[in-house]
């Protein structure tokens, strides 16, 4: 970490808040009324049914649709002040992989604001997204291009840039979602090193019971907050009706929830992203 | 080999090589991000837009070149302004704005009686007549606009990969489209001289197509594409010289052939290649 996120931390004030979010996408509203708190180096998890507006979250949180409404503070400030303390990882369909990068390439992107629009990369920005790329094993796989990459390579790489962003704040849209079983443990593993470094992680997911097990926070949202604390206070039978209505079959002590329908929150929100 | 300086003991035929060799390796360069990007339509949209404006240049005397220049910057932040906020979709933005000033060039152009010679050599080019003032133009506006790819290399490389990383790490978005935009005009509006607005498409897209096949990443594509841009310029002015063909025709024909050969012999991207493969298998 660097100096100045120590002082960040010693400031005391390094958190995340949302206040009265209001989130429109060519005049409807995908999320209303939301407001919460992440206190710094916290772990949450993100769970809701299909147009819930997870992905909305996330990307009103990097700056890439507006605020209707309402305000997001990061540190204490509002978005916009901060150069490079949230990285996000998008969804695998948001990235051109046709395009001739390599691997190291791609994970040098993170420290771009680090040397700058005219500037060379350091010997500090090699350093950093070698020890990026070893710690998620892609090293071997620096000089190769992306599109030749499994998907759960593929992953790992956006991981490490991320990683090699040295954020405060960390965004994962989906990242259990079409990966192989090996990359889901080193995204687990990844958690695990960031809550050391407490960096503050936000994780969508459609897994429900990974979200149980592995996140201390759980927000439960649809369109608006339902229930956002501790998995105890959050998958009560009440919040799993609200948030997934029929989608959910509640017995006695079971909760079943059907994931299957298709998901038209991305589909819309697509062309805006990559505009 | 003298048929290699027969040629070039004429003034204009020296000129019309250097332009040729520049306008090849601009156009290559600058097509590498309008392959990656996907912007071939607003490319030959672009070339088709500029009529408006040389047109006007025509009627009051003026530098045809400077009014092509001022009608692509003005189109290219046209279609800039009309579809930020996603209220206009790109590709409807560009072929409205794209017919309408070609529309109004040719409504420009009807109302001249002598100007069909001069309406053919900008559909077509005209390399041989390439005066000293042009060539000074197409070398100045080369040298900016190279410069700019390579200084901005880095905020280009990471705005056309990732759109969305580059909002995160909040580079001004918006600002370097538009900038890549009048880069994408300037090129247009320089290679007038030698293929003419029917033919800058392929220049812009050919070699970039073709180093895509060739390499897998952006600073050798960058590397191969002008090469190839350069061969095609001299190799179609040449055989434009001997077989007395248009040199615009020529110069795309040859790199269509370059094209065609790494589409079909390629390592690993190439036709034949994957046939192989496939067999082994």
């Amino acid at each position: 970490m660097t100096r100045r996120d120590n002082e960040f931390l010693n400031a005391g004030t390094a958190r995340l808040e949302f206040e009265n979010v209001m989130v429109a996408y060519n005049g409807h509203p995908i999320l209303d009324d939301l407001s919460f708190e992440v206190p710094h180096g916290a772990q949450v998890a993100v769970v809701g049914p299909n147009g819930a507006g997870k992905s909305t979250l996330f990307k009103a949180l990097v700056g890439l649709l507006p605020l209707r409404k309402g305000q997001i503070r990061i540190h204490g400030l509002p978005l916009g002040q901060h150069k490079d303390c949230v990285a996000y990882i998008p969804q695998r369909e948001e990235v051109d992989w046709r395009f001739p990068v390599t691997v190291e390439e791609v994970v040098m992107m993170g420290r771009f604001n680090n040397f700058g629009w005219l500037g060379k990369p350091t010997g500090e920005d090699h350093a950093v997204v070698l020890q990026s790329m070893d710690q998620l094993g892609i090293t071997k796989l620096a000089k190769r291009s992306i599109g030749e990459l499994s998907g759960g390579q593929q992953q790992r790489v956006f991981l490490a840039r991320a990683l090699a962003q040295e954020p405060h704040i960390l965004l994962m849209d989906e990242p259990f979602t079409g990966v192989d079983v090996s990359t889901q443990e080193a995204t687990l593993a990844l958690l695990d090193d960031l809550r050391t470094l407490s960096v503050t992680v936000m994780v969508s997911t459609h897994d429900l019971s990974m979200a149980a097990e592995r996140f201390e926070r759980i927000l439960l949202l649809k369109r608006r907050l339902i229930a956002y604390g501790p998995r105890e206070q959050v998958f009560t039978r009440e919040n799993i009706g609200a948030a997934f209505g029929k989608q959910a079959l509640i017995l006695d002590n079971i909760v079943v929830v059907d994931h299957c329908c298709p998901d038209d929150e991305h589909e819309h929100l697509h062309d805006e992203a990559m505009e | 080999m003298s048929w290699l300086f027969l040629p070039l003991q004429y003034a204009f035929m020296q000129r019309g090589m250097i332009a040729a060799v520049l306008v090849g390796l601009l156009c290559s360069v600058v097509g590498t991000y309008v392959v990656l990007r996907s912007m071939a339509f607003l490319g030959d949209a672009l070339a088709h837009a500029i009529l408006p404006g040389v047109a006007i240049a025509y009627l009051v005397g003026g530098n045809l070149l400077i009014g092509a220049l001022i009608a692509a910057i003005l189109v290219a932040l046209g279609i800039g302004f009309f579809t930020r906020g996603g209220t206009v979709r790109e590709d409807t933005a560009i072929g409205i704005l794209f017919s309408a000033a070609l529309a109004l060039g040719v409504a420009l152009i009807s109302s001249i009686r002598s100007y069909a010679v001069d309406l053919s050599h900008i559909i077509f080019g005209n390399v041989l007549g390439v005066s000293p003032a042009d060539l000074w133009l197409i070398a100045g506006l080369t040298v900016v606009v190279l410069l700019v790819v390579i200084l901005l290399f880095r905020p280009l490389f990471v705005v056309s990969f990732d759109p969305v990383m580059a909002k995160t790490l909040r580079l001004p978005v918006e600002l370097l489209r538009n900038l890549l935009l009048v880069l994408l005009a300037l090129t247009i509006v320089v290679s007038l001289q030698t293929v003419g607005i029917g033919l800058v498409a392929a220049m812009l897209v050919t070699p970039g197509a073709t180093a895509y096949l060739l390499t897998r990443r952006l600073v050798p594509m960058m590397v191969i594409a002008a090469l190839i841009g350069v061969v095609s310029s001299i190799v179609g002015l040449y055989l434009s010289y001997y077989l007395n063909i248009v040199s615009g025709s020529a110069i795309v024909l040859v790199a269509t052939a370059f094209f065609l050969v790494a589409f079909f012999f390629a390592p690993q991207k190439g036709w034949a290649w994957q046939r192989l493969h496939a067999q082994r298998r």
